[in-house]
């Protein structure tokens, strides 16, 4: 229950790689045949990511992962307009792929604008356009969040984005495969996605990067991927992404369809405890998120009780990260420190069952009561002992 | 999160745990790292620890500490349990992961205060070392 962190390559995906794993071993970039295979190969992958996102096959380049294409998207963007403004807006609860990025380039003397976002997590189009200033020249907004789920209006914001000519970029690694993506109609010109999080390998990634964009390469070198991405292609990784993105947005009605239905029941199931509240958007949240928080007790001991049932979770408990800070994301939701670290997050993926859900929601209670015993919060009445 | 068996054992059997109604000595403390709380509650009976329950809201190291160093205390004077450091429950739970050796302090913490809860209920001065 922990699809957001990553997912399993599917059975199809590993076989279409394997053989770039072995007998077409071929450098893309060589001219003799094997080379050519491998080079074939790519550029399939390309047209699958290209035709899944509603954009060109050039204009997919392929990275290590999300982490490598928003690290790319900001820096690329920064320091090729320049000359045209040094500020940027993007929001609070983005990865910290994006965030540690921004903080990065407001050290290189570039001025970050964080949104803040509402008690559900969304940034208000309003709000966005009173922070655009005449030095604009990237806006990056994440198209869904890895921790509450919780959807952006992307098309408000790349509208907003277009009419002032500034460039938009949206982290989408959480929403490929859940939410439809159009680049066009959505105006983004620049998206980052991440095989591993829709059944592909990890260690690889694309970023879209809109024809006509000005952005500097992130990594220089030999001349692949048009010139943009130095170092040689990782063709097994790429050809199992295109074969993942291929499956996971052919199949995306069914799986939400799917999704949606245990979201639902598994959500109704947790309100029914006492001194329990929902993370996240209500309806504006990808289906197969849920992230509740439950009073009074604390994450990681949580998840170490649902590890011992067999049930694999995540939380946003500041005892639970390396930083001991708690959640960024739901701290900026408003949820205060006590509560964030009560936080539960649940991602099911397309190997989830109605019965892994009933077994959740049989196996929680107990466990939750459990904590609430032990915790000098809970007040007399949420006690069992 | 890397623990021992033996702070697993003591996360998912917990010693101790609970109240004392009308006990000697009540301490309460916060973490100042991740914001933990832990609760020691003592029942004293000529200078020694007669019983003593917890309750914490932490982690599984936080929580395993609390059941480790209340075993620790029982039955032990006053004195004794006093000179109880983190390191020594750290140690008797066969280690902590070094980022979590902080929760540990809770539980050092949380008897001083409460030891020193009792002196003063006793109208004694506080310890301080
Ligand atoms: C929203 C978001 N962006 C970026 C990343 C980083 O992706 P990767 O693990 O491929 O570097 C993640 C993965 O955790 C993510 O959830
Ligand atoms: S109590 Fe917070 S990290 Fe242990």
């Amino acid at each position: 229950m922990d699809n957001s962190a990553t997912t399993p390559a599917r059975k199809e995906v590993v076989e279409e790689m394997l053989p770039y794993l072995t007998e077409n071993f071929g450098n893309p970039s060589s001219i003799y045949d094997p080379g050519k295979i491998s080079k074939r190969a790519t550029e399939k992958a390309r047209q699958k990511v290209a035709d899944a996102i509603g954009a060109e096959e050039n204009e997919i380049y392929f990275t290590s992962g999300g982490t490598e294409s928003d690290n790319w998207a900001l820096k690329g963007i920064a320091f090729a307009n320049r000359n045209k403004g040094n500020h940027i807006i993007t929001s609070s609860i983005e990865h910290h792929a994006v965030l540690h990025t921004c903080i990065w380039l407001e050290g290189q003397g570039f001025e970050v604008t964080y949104l803040p976002v509402d008690k559900y997590g969304r940034v208000s189009p309003e709000e966005l356009k009173n922070a655009i200033r005449a030095d604009t020249i990237l806006i990056s907004i994440m198209l869904a969040n890895n921790e509450i789920g919780t959807i952006q209006p992307v098309e408000e914001i790349g509208k907003i984005a277009r009419e002032n000519r500034i460039y938009f970029h949206t982290d989408a690694v959480q929403a490929i495969g859940h939410v439809p993506i159009d680049v066009k109609k959505m105006n983004i010109d620049l998206l980052s996605l991440s095989g591993h999080k829709f059944e592909g390998p990890k260690g690889c990634g694309a970023l879209y990067i809109r024809k006509g964009t000005k952005i500097e390469p992130l990594l220089h070198g030999g001349a692949q991927e048009r010139k943009r991405r130095a170092g040689t292609e990782n063709v097994p990784a790429i050809v199992g992404l295109g074969k993942a993105i291929e499956l996971a947005a052919g199949e995306i009605e069914e799986t939400n369809k799917t999704l949606l239905e245990m979201r639902e029941h598994l959500i109704k199931g947790l309100l029914k405890l006492p001194k329990t509240h929902l993370n996240g958007h209500p309806t504006e949240r990808l289906t197969n998120n849920v992230n509740v928080t439950f009073e009074y007790i604390e994450g990681e001991s949580l998840l170490l009780l649902l590890n011992a049932k067999g049930i694999f979770a995540s939380t946003g408990s500041a005892c639970n990260s390396t930083s001991l800070e708690p959640s960024h994301v739901l701290t900026a939701c408003g949820v205060p420190h006590e509560i964030v670290h009560g936080s539960l997050r649940l991602s099911l993926g397309r190997m989830n069952t109605r019965e892994d859900v009933d077994r959740v929601l049989e196996v929680l209670p107990d466990i939750v009561q459990r904590l609430r015993n032990m915790s000098p919060l809970t007040p007399q009445n949420y006690r069992t002992l | 999160m890397d623990y021992s068996a033996k702070v697993m054992d003591h996360f998912s059997n917990p010693r101790n745990m609970g109240s004392i109604e009308n006990c000697d000595g009540v301490g309460e403390v916060g973490n100042a790292k991740c914001g933990d709380i832990m609760k020691i509650f003592l029942k004293v009976e000529d200078d020694r620890i007669a019983d003593v329950k917890f309750q914490t809201f932490g982690c599984g190291a936080a929580i395993a500490s609390s059941s480790m160093a209340t075993e620790l205390i029982k039955g032990k004077t006053l004195k004794e349990a006093w000179k109880l450091s983190n390191k020594a429950v750290a140690e008797a739970l066969d280690g902590l992961p070094p980022i979590k050796m902080h929760c540990s302090m809770l539980a050092e913490e949380a008897i001083h205060e409460a030891i020193n809860d009792h002196l003063k209920n006793k109208g004694l001065e506080p310890w301080t070392e």
